[in-house]
């Protein structure tokens, strides 16, 4: 499905129609997205919907297969020193050399990137409370995620790409993390695109989102128009109803007995409607959480959001 | 200024910071003239985007609630602009349905409400003066 795009001038990421399978399995389809310059993009999506797949094609390290990808108007692939030159990647598990000292991979990563800024990664150095005489090895997890995000930030990216960079980490780490995502663009208007199945951390600090849903694009947009557009309505009905009753322009139905919530995505006015013709009132009205709304259109079958979908779950 | 953000009841951000905004300057934990956090700071500190916190404070400027100086800050009115007396209705409002919805499970009629609400007001002015 399409969604409203920027303009290509505004859009630091222009993927289009971008599809890619391994073996028989399609795992990126027919995907679009634009990502707006000094914008904090958060893509949700559960394991395996081909989120990292997705990043791999912005690094260059994948060659679309179908589509085209796009970043600061360069393709990656073609030429990724221009394009790498600009990005500070911190991937899941950032794969640093165990045998280097902290130091060491500073002066290392440093030697890459012209525009390093050694004040600034000292800074960062002191801040996350790396030791800079200690190996990388024996540092705990979240320092291995403080050391990456160093070597990620310190030359002061155009755009920022974290690929889960939470995973796994200590509620105090995660805190680092998002810090710095809020500091790169508060500071200086750069750009940020993560990933994470942690939709709380992507509600509070991104402004576009994105949710992948087996390899397809389920919604994508301003975070506030998204949920400005999702309400959860629940409807009481006069009688029990044994299945979920047939709601037009529901993305999910779900409850028991006499009370039914609805989650509805830009149909609001026509429920009062809808509902009195199934002799039922609504009884509540909910502001829809980032989590309700992914899990409704998760539920979606691959027709699109549109179409109707039931759970009893 | 303390504020606690939740993302769990789905209630937009800057919303809830519009909301906690107006209570604590309701509450008397800010007062007039008091200068609120530069937006940047607010965003570290409760971990959510520098435009969230823009768009929270755009709205308290709106409403009259808050003044940005030039080249300064944001600070709380001096002069606070009353609620239309329609808002103030709405606010309260839901806390008496609540009320009523509870009063009719426990089987309390309306005329013992009223009297409770009474004897309640009676309570806290004695309070007051002491």
């Amino acid at each position: 499905m399409k969604f409203p795009s920027p303009s290509s001038a505004e859009a630091l990421i222009a993927i289009t129609n971008l599809s890619r399978r391994f073996n028989s399995k399609t795992v990126l389809n027919d995907l679009s997205l634009y990502v707006p310059r000094g914008s904090v993009f958060g893509l949700v999506g559960e394991n395996g919907a081909g989120k990292t797949t997705l990043i791999k094609h912005i690094l260059g390290l994948l060659r679309a297969e179908a589509g085209s990808v796009r970043v600061f108007g360069i393709d990656p692939v073609s030429d990724p020193v221009s394009v790498l030159g600009r990005i500070g990647y911190l991937s899941e598990q950032p794969d640093l050399p165990g045998w280097m000292r902290v130091a060491e991979l500073i002066r290392y990563t440093q030697a890459f990137y012209p525009k390093w800024d050694a004040a600034y990664a000292e800074k960062l150095r002191e801040q996350f409370g790396l030791n800079p005489a200690q190996r990388l090895k024996t540092l705990s997890k979240g320092q291995q995620a403080k050391a990456g995000l160093l070597a990620a930030q310190a030359h002061r990216p155009d755009l920022l790409l974290l690929d889960e960079p939470s995973s796994g980490l200590d509620p105090l780490v995660r805190r680092d993390i998002l810090e710095a995502v809020i500091r790169t663009v508060a500071d200086e208007g750069r750009t940020v695109f993560f990933s994470s199945h942690l939709l709380e951390e992507i509600e509070r600090v991104s402004d576009h989102i994105a949710m992948l849903h087996e390899g397809k694009l389920v919604l994508c947009g301003p975070l506030d128009e998204i949920k400005a557009q999702h309400r959860r309505i629940t409807l009481r009905f006069e009688t029990a109803q044994s299945k979920p009753p047939a709601i037009t322009g529901a993305l999910s139905v779900t409850g028991t007995g006499k009370e039914w919530t609805v989650m509805c995505n830009g149909a609001r006015n026509e429920l009062p409607a809808i509902a009195a013709t199934l002799g039922a009132r609504i009884v509540d009205e909910h502001a829809a959480s980032l989590n309700d709304i992914f899990v409704a259109h998760a539920g979606v079958s691959m027709d699109g959001p549109t179409a109707q979908s039931q759970s009893t779950s | 200024m303390q504020l606690q953000i939740s993302t769990a009841d789905g209630i937009p951000i800057y919303q809830q910071i519009v909301n906690q905004v107006r209570h604590l300057i309701a509450a008397g934990r800010l007062q007039p003239g008091e200068e609120l956090p530069p937006i940047r700071v607010l965003a570290e500190q409760l971990t959510v985007n520098p435009n969230t916190v823009a768009r929270a404070y755009l709205e308290l400027e709106h409403a009259g609630i808050v003044t940005k100086r030039h080249g300064s800050g944001t600070y709380v009115s001096e002069t606070r602009r009353p609620l239309p007396q329609r808002e103030k209705t709405k606010i309260l409002a839901k806390r008496v349905d609540a009320l009523l919805t509870e009063a009719s499970h426990l089987d309390i009629e309306l005329s013992e409400v009223i009297k409770l609400l009474r004897d309640r007001d009676g309570v806290m002015k004695a309070e007051i003066q002491k």
